[in-house]
């Protein structure tokens, strides 16, 4: 499979009043063509800004880009994101990446049709009229699966419910059949038996339009049933990188093994005490050289809190950045 | 929407109501009115036979009626000292303060919020320090002793503008400068805030997202949404100016209502004031009026009842 964005090394930091903030530290990871990848993680983990990074939708001060490459494969050739000026940028974003954010509640305008939403993005990107962008945008609605499409496109954002605006959301990020699908969080915000439609919604256009998606989230219940391949977030680094059974059934970063136990089951037979890993995430205005999960973790010694363990290929499609796993894979 | 409109309109005139009685109070509640409304070296006898003439010795509850009868037909009354009608007096003034005023508010509104954006969109830029410098000018300079210093550079010396009076078509500019100063400072501390406040709103971000041009997103998303907090200071401010402005029509001797009030204070003639004080509040609950609705009109959660 060809990738379809490739991230290099990407540092993101934000310059505020109590410090700088290390949000990103040195991220890399591939996209390949029609794959969906998940990156988990908890809050403050980086997961979002190094998606936001990568778009340009930081505001920028406090934050700032400071290093790293965004290799897009677009319509026109390899560009890299994160050189690309205002103008290009804005042509990518929405026509051939798409996005679709965590609350839909306040991620549409709440004053102006949803309607009117969604056909801005066809008039911008595809250049067609409001009449025909109107067409498209009902033929959307349904698609998307909300009902009287004709009617709900006058229709604004408050006389819908949570799981209606989600759709809408996830109409305008698929509206020019990007490439890419971005979701920060899609169904946190939502009801859960909500969260299963969105899911299933999300699973149907990816069979349809075969576009790549990448899902932020720190649910890696929802992440099993969805994802191809999962990234592990902590502290602006990833500390794992796995294909999701693999990761499931053969972990290998001892925080990894920690979420994963912390996740209540409905398949075991006895009942046991969700375990949860003790401590909290360090502090992001530190800079850290040495592994950044050493103050949480079990198995922590000399060498981890001496130097930083890169990603090591510990299997097919398998990295893990621990030098505890390492030693126990030779 | 109809429901809405109905509730406002209403409501205005109840308000309306409300403003007729008070005017009415004012003149019987600060004292004899007769003392009020002559000077004060008029005899007894003077009074007395003023008091008749204007039917104060009457009830005050059937001095109300007679009064509001002659309001909803027209008639305001006499002023004192012209000796006509009052209303047809306030009525000639109308067009000039109208002029002024709605000279003021577009200088206000077309300077005000442009800065106003582009600070909010910049903050701490250039643009941002000059138009907060504009803002504290502007809101904290007396405007009579502006009116003379522009005057000064820009009639005497430079000879741009008339000095004063009503009579050139550009003879507006200096006296509407003065008068929007304030409004404009107020406006553009409104526009930079809200559009700081709505610049980092979720749905900005994704207009951001979905590859909008900066210029389509700043006018077609940020600000509708800012527009609702400028709606209502503006139809206030407008509301205020229409009223007239002592100073600035005393110093740039426009011939408005503003003038009218200063003078009609003088003369003490009560008729007059009062119905100015009626007409101008009648103006305001207007475009209070006029000001919700065109709320409801950007708004969709208050026209549809949200």
């Amino acid at each position: 499979m060809a990738s379809i964005l490739k991230v290099k090394n990407l540092v993101t930091k934000f310059h505020t009043v109590d410090g700088v903030v290390n949000a990103v530290n040195d991220v890399s990871f591939l996209l390949e063509d029609g794959e969906t990848l998940a990156i988990v993680g908890e809050s403050g983990s980086g997961k979002s800004v190094s998606m936001m990074s990568i778009m340009g939708l930081l505001p920028m001060p406090p934050a700032k880009v400071e290093g790293g490459q965004a290799l897009f494969n677009s319509k026109d050739g390899p560009v890299d994101l994160i050189q690309l000026p205002y103008e290009a940028m804005s042509d990518i974003r929405g026509g051939q990446i798409g996005f679709v954010f965590q609350d839909p509640g306040t991620s549409l305008n709440p004053i102006l049709t949803i309607g009117k939403q969604i056909s801005e993005t066809l008039i911008r990107h595809l250049g067609i009229s409001g009449r025909e962008a109107k067409d498209k945008t009902v033929s959307l609605l349904a698609e998307v699966g909300i009902p009287d499409p004709t009617l709900r496109f006058d229709a604004f954002p408050f006389q819908l419910s949570g799981g209606m605006r989600q759709r809408v959301m996830i109409a305008i990020a698929v509206a020019c059949a990007p490439r890419i699908v971005i979701a920060d969080e899609p169904t946190t915000a939502l009801d859960v038996t909500i969260q299963a439609q969105i899911v299933n919604l999300f699973k149907e256009l990816r069979v349809k339009m075969g576009v790549s998606t990448i899902w932020i989230t720190h649910d890696l219940g929802l992440v099993a049933g969805l994802a191809d391949r999962v990234l592990v977030m902590y502290a602006g680094q990833i500390l794992e990188s796995a294909q999701v059974d693999e990761l499931y059934e053969n972990p290998k970063h001892p925080y990894t093994i920690g979420l994963l136990g912390a996740l209540p089951r409905l398949d075991t037979q006895e009942s046991k005490r969700l375990v949860s890993i003790d401590g909290t995430p360090p502090d992001s205005t530190i800079l850290i050289h040495h592994c950044p999960f050493a103050w949480r973790c079990a198995h922590a010694f000399e060498r981890c809190w001496n130097e930083k363990p890169a990603l090591t290929t510990v299997g097919e499609k398998h990295t893990v950045a621990c030098f505890y796993a390492m030693e126990e894979g030779r | 929407m109809l429901k809405y409109s109905f509730r406002k309109v209403g409501q205005s005139l109840l308000l309306a109501m409300g403003v007729l009685i008070l005017a009415f109070a004012m003149v019987r509640m600060t004292g004899d009115p007769a003392s009020l409304m002559m000077s004060r070296n008029a005899s007894a006898e003077e009074r007395e036979a003023f008091r008749e003439v204007m039917g104060f010795n009457r009830p005050v509850l059937v001095q109300f009626g007679d009064w509001i009868t002659h309001v909803f037909m027209g008639d305001f009354g006499d002023s004192l000292h012209f000796r006509e009608p009052a209303l047809p007096l306030v009525l000639q003034r109308l067009p000039a303060t109208i002029r002024l005023a709605a000279t003021g508010l577009a200088f206000a509104i077309l300077i005000g919020i442009p800065l106003g954006l582009i600070a909010g969109f910049r903050a701490n830029s250039l643009v941002d320090f000059f138009g907060r410098l504009i803002a504290l000018l502007g809101q904290s300079i007396p405007n009579f002793w502006l009116g003379l210093i522009l005057i000064l550079i820009f009639a005497q010396r430079l000879g741009w503008f008339p000095v004063f009076g009503a009579d050139k078509p550009e003879s507006v500019v200096l006296p509407a400068f003065v008068l929007s100063l304030p409004v404009m400072g107020e406006l553009l501390r409104l526009t930079r805030s809200a559009a700081l406040e709505v610049r980092n709103e979720d749905f900005v971000r994704t207009a951001f997202s979905k590859g909008l041009h900066r210029y389509a997103i700043y006018i077609q998303h940020v600000l509708p949404n800012v527009a609702i907090s400028l709606v209502s200071v503006i139809g206030v401010e407008f509301g205020y100016m229409l009223g007239g402005s002592i100073y600035i029509e005393t110093v740039f001797a426009w011939p408005g209502m503003g003038q009218l009030v200063g003078q009609a204070l003088g003369w003490r003639d009560f008729p007059l004031v009062q119905t100015i004080v009626v007409f101008t509040s009648l103006v305001v609950l207007g475009l209070n009026l006029l000001t919700d609705l065109i709320y409801a009109l950007i708004d969709p959660r208050i026209r549809h009842g949200k």
